[in-house]
């Protein structure tokens, strides 16, 4: 019995198989994206509403993941926008010719050094910073200050305390790798890789991604680490998720000129869309007010757009004064060979 | 035999669309991309130390990894197959929990248990005053082949403890009264008999440590990548698709080559033997021995099962909050977020995608084991590794490859929910094979020629001969069909549309963001995996009393 119920329902799943494959109806929209994209409900539907449209978001990984899932669909994409390149993978976006230009009206609204594509292939949404987070109740109890200089890891203070990202399945990780580079240079006598090697030396934690390293090895979580490797916005959205637990934030940002990393985020129209119009008025809609207000609650980084309001518990999400200084081209010509020369020192 | 002919046509175009042309596509991509076909990837990889010290670390640690889990599954296959005890159903139910956990929720167990701030480290800090917290095994070795075992026992205990429990204990008994001893009447009758079961478990649970990326992954850290997880950093994040293609072809040339070795063995290892209802076989323990063995057992489980345990408990006192409080939060938690989804509608999604998962596997599954029994002796071993290789191909590499083939009409599967049912069947079939085979193999066939010479067509032979005696089997093929799709979240790479999210998906979501609420959520989230797939098994387990009345 059970084997004639299965065969009929097989059939039916064929059946199925073969009528899902029709194509959009007019007016919908599909938004490629990465696993830390959140928006309100509302705002989705007020672009719904005005353009009386459809709009459904698909995650598919993190920020790397999503982009090569799109250069392997070039011509045939699964969407018809990509949000989330960053500025780790821009020039490699370009390069591969996945997304049509477009120039939004709003970009006046986006002060310029946020402006990551200046042919506008990619527009800029948001933007946040990378660096080490503190858990401030182990430091007091250990009596330990928090550290104010990258060369100070490498002591015998924070032996076994830090926890990083692996740069090659990381985006903060990466990020990180990234600062150090143009922190200690490459061809100086103290270059990034010695300093990477004094760390490992100092029992350096490595995990794969974020969530591994915050909720199984930062110490705020239970694990050995007081030190990880996050985002500036991770103290404010610890208070913000404590639900009135705490009154400051119970986590520390250290902030070391030159060497916090600006990831900034951008959204492009993939090529082979056939709703570009659609496409280019959600990528106004995503730079105008409602949709910018709504971003640092839900994805905890900033905002690009100068006019729009950051919400109170922000305050606690300080702004490094002076990230690394390196351009995205610089990146991609390089990236491949940090994250194996990272690789070689630190992990075999 | 026409029947069964125009029958296997179902698994065969199965495997051909979501299984060869995905992958082929993928790798003629990969490596054909380059103007000289194909081989020089392969040069540069044999040629890395790095590479060939991957190759060599993920086999040995696959062995390890099974002789620990074998260790430990034995002993708990014996206890479920031949005693009953109060509370049996609910612990055999919770003892297969751990297969079905995201890796990054146990990670969170072990680190509750023996973080340097877990339970362990507490307990001895204060016992014996030490300073430093005295057990580090997060980020070794070590907690990979722990976390293997922990993942693959249920494998061990539920394949073995089906043909053990259908053993006639009289064999047994009689060996004793021959005069043999315990140890002897185990090695030279019993484990004889189980062998096939033993092997097709281990076989499973090598292919599981082989082809290992969750546990390595998050739990092991970057300094211990299996071929897996090599695979998934070239193709998912630098993009190197030639490399990962020819890494990819390698693993998979090794599973075939371990799977034929295995149908090989198995082919001399099978004993013709009449299956007793499992009824009959198992019974309360009565001399001391036996209450001492059972006991120790199952304080063997409970220990295996900490982790678990220490979420739970985490959960329930997070905050010094109550578990009616977490609960709550759990339910009523709506920020408005366009991913929101009511947890009522994340469970039902996960247990709907997994009964359609159990239906697909033990349809391909029954087709392919009976096709198998039928062929020639001489393609039987090819034929049986060959639908074998699923287990061993990466699931990044596979996922990439519905991208490219699936993609476009007229089969655009990509943003439907079929393609997760289909991915989760492809890990899934592979188990009601390999609980089938060996009952099959083992069936004495005087009873289906007994039935036939009596005038019972094919079809009354197979509903009332065969089906009760391979039910056992094929709830076994059952259960871990469910367990896979309900714990899987590997393919959220491929698709993770809202409406779509899954129980596993939603707590690696919870699980992104920082802060006590997020926690919460994900723990509270896994601690209703736990319990609903405690209930799913159940439930199946159950589906044998009432569904096939008499056995």
């Amino acid at each position: 019995m059970i084997k004639l119920t299965g065969i009929v329902v097989f059939v039916a799943l064929l059946t199925l198989l073969v009528a899902a494959c029709g194509s959009d109806e007019p007016g919908s929209l599909i938004v490629l994206t990465n696993d830390s994209f959140d928006i309100g409900e509302e705002v989705i539907a007020q672009f719904e509403e005005k353009y009386n449209a459809t709009v459904t978001i698909q995650k598919s990984g993190d920020s790397g993941e999503v982009l090569n899932r799109a250069i392997l669909e070039k011509g045939n994409p699964s969407g018809d926008l990509l949000y989330g390149v960053d500025n780790t993978f821009l020039s490699k976006a370009l390069r591969e010719d996945i997304f049509i230009k477009y120039k939004s009206s709003r970009i006046e609204d986006v002060p310029s050094k946020f402006v990551l594509d200046d042919t506008f292939h990619v527009s800029p949404v948001d933007y946040g910073y990378v660096n080490i987070n503190y858990d401030i109740a182990y430091l007091e109890e250990h009596g330990l200050t928090p550290p104010e200089t990258l060369e100070e890891l490498t002591g015998e203070d924070w032996k076994g305390r830090l926890v990083v990202q692996n740069p090659a399945t990381s985006s903060p990780g990466l990020a990180f790798l990234i600062a150090t580079v143009s922190y200690f240079g490459e061809d100086d006598d103290y270059d990034y890789l010695d300093f990477w090697a004094d760390l490992k030396e100092n029992e350096l934690a490595v995990k794969d991604g974020w969530s591994e390293a915050y909720y199984t090895d930062f110490s705020q979580y239970g694990g050995n680490q007081p030190l990880v490797l996050s985002y500036a916005t991770s103290p404010a959205a610890e208070l913000y998720f404590s639900e009135g637990a705490y009154t400051t934030p119970p986590t520390g940002n250290m902030l070391v000129d030159k060497a916090t990393f600006l990831q900034i985020e951008g959204i492009g129209i993939l090529k082979g869309t056939q709703n570009e119009k659609l496409a280019q008025k959600f990528i106004d809609f995503v730079l105008d007010i409602p949709f910018q207000e709504d971003i640092p609650a839900r994805m905890f980084v900033y905002p690009v757009n100068s006019k729009a309001v950051a919400p109170d518990f922000f305050k606690y999400a300080e702004v490094p004064t002076l990230p690394a200084d390196i351009d995205a081209d610089t990146i991609d010509a390089n990236r491949d060979e940090w994250i194996d020369s990272w690789t070689k020192v630190v992990l075999r | 035999m026409t029947v069964g002919r125009i029958l296997l046509i179902v698994p065969l175009a199965y495997l051909a669309i979501f299984f060869i042309y995905p992958l082929g596509s993928i790798f003629a991509r990969s490596l054909g991309s380059e103007s000289n076909f194909g081989f020089e990837p392969f040069r540069i990889l044999l040629n890395d130390p790095y590479y060939l010290g991957r190759i060599w670390f993920t086999i040995w640690q696959a062995v390890v990894s099974t002789l620990l889990t074998l260790t430990i599954g034995l002993p708990v296959a014996f206890l479920f197959a031949r005693y009953e005890f109060p509370g049996k159903t609910l612990l055999k139910a919770v003892s297969s929990l751990p297969f079905v956990m995201p890796t990054i929720v146990v990670a969170m167990g072990f680190t509750a248990l023996f973080g340097s701030q877990g339970l362990v480290n507490s307990a001895l800090m204060s016992m014996f005053g030490l300073d430093d917290p005295p057990v580090r095994i997060t980020n070794t070795l070590t907690i990979i082949f722990m976390a293997h075992a922990f993942y693959n026992y249920a494998i061990i205990v539920r394949i073995v403890s089906a043909l053990w429990s259908n053993l006639d204990p009289d064999l047994e008994g009689t060996a004793k009264v021959l005069g043999a001893g315990s140890v002897r009447t185990f090695y030279h009758v019993t484990l004889p008999l189980l062998l096939p079961a033993i092997v097709s478990a281990s076989l499973l649970s090598f292919a599981f440590s082989f082809t290992s990326f969750g546990v390595v992954l998050v739990l092991g850290g970057p300094e211990f990548s299996t071929l897996e997880v090599s695979i998934y950093e070239l193709t998912a994040k630098l993009f190197r698709l030639p490399l990962a293609g020819a890494l990819a072809i390698i693993q998979l040339g090794f599973t075939y080559f371990f799977l034929l070795f295995y149908s090989k063995f198995q082919e001399q290892s099978v004993a013709r033997i009449d299956l007793k209802p499992r009824e009959s076989t198992s019974r309360c323990p009565i001399r001391w021995r036996e209450k001492v063995f059972v006991i120790a057992t199952i304080l063997l489980l409970l220990t295996l099962l900490s982790p678990l345990v220490a979420l739970v408990v985490r959960w329930i006192t997070l905050d010094g909050g109550f578990a009616t409080n977490q609960m709550a939060n759990l339910f009523s938690d709506d920020r408005g977020s366009y991913f929101h989804l009511s947890p009522i509608t994340i469970i039902w999604n996960s247990l709907r995608f997994a009964l359609i998962t159990v239906a697909i596997s033990l349809i391909i599954g029954t087709i392919i084991s009976y096709s198998i029994t039928n062929v020639s002796r001489r393609w039987r071993n090819l034929a049986d590794a060959l639908v074998m290789l699923p287990l061993g191909v990466s699931a990044v590499t596979l996922g990439f490859g519905y991208i490219i083939a699936l993609g476009r009409p007229p089969i655009d599967l990509r943003g439907s929910w079929l393609i997760l049912v289909i991915a989760h069947s492809l890990v899934a079939y592979p188990f009601v094979i390999r609980s089938l085979l060996p009952v099959l193999k083992g069936m004495n066939s005087n009873l289906r020629e007994a039935a036939a010479v009596l005038g019972a067509n094919p079809t009354r032979v197979f509903l009332l001969i065969e089906l009760p005696l391979i039910a056992p089997a094929l709830l076994v093929g059952a259960t871990f069909a469910f367990a896979v799709s309900m714990g899987e979240f590997g393919a959220s790479l491929i698709l993770v549309r809202v409406e779509f999210t899954t129980m596993p998906v939603a707590i690696f979501r919870f699980l992104g963001l920082p802060g006590a609420a997020n926690l919460s959520m994900a723990l509270g989230m896994s601690c209703l995996l736990m319990v609903v797939v405690s209930l799913g098994f159940i439930a199946i387990e159950r589906f044998r009393y009432k569904g096939i009345g008499g056995f």
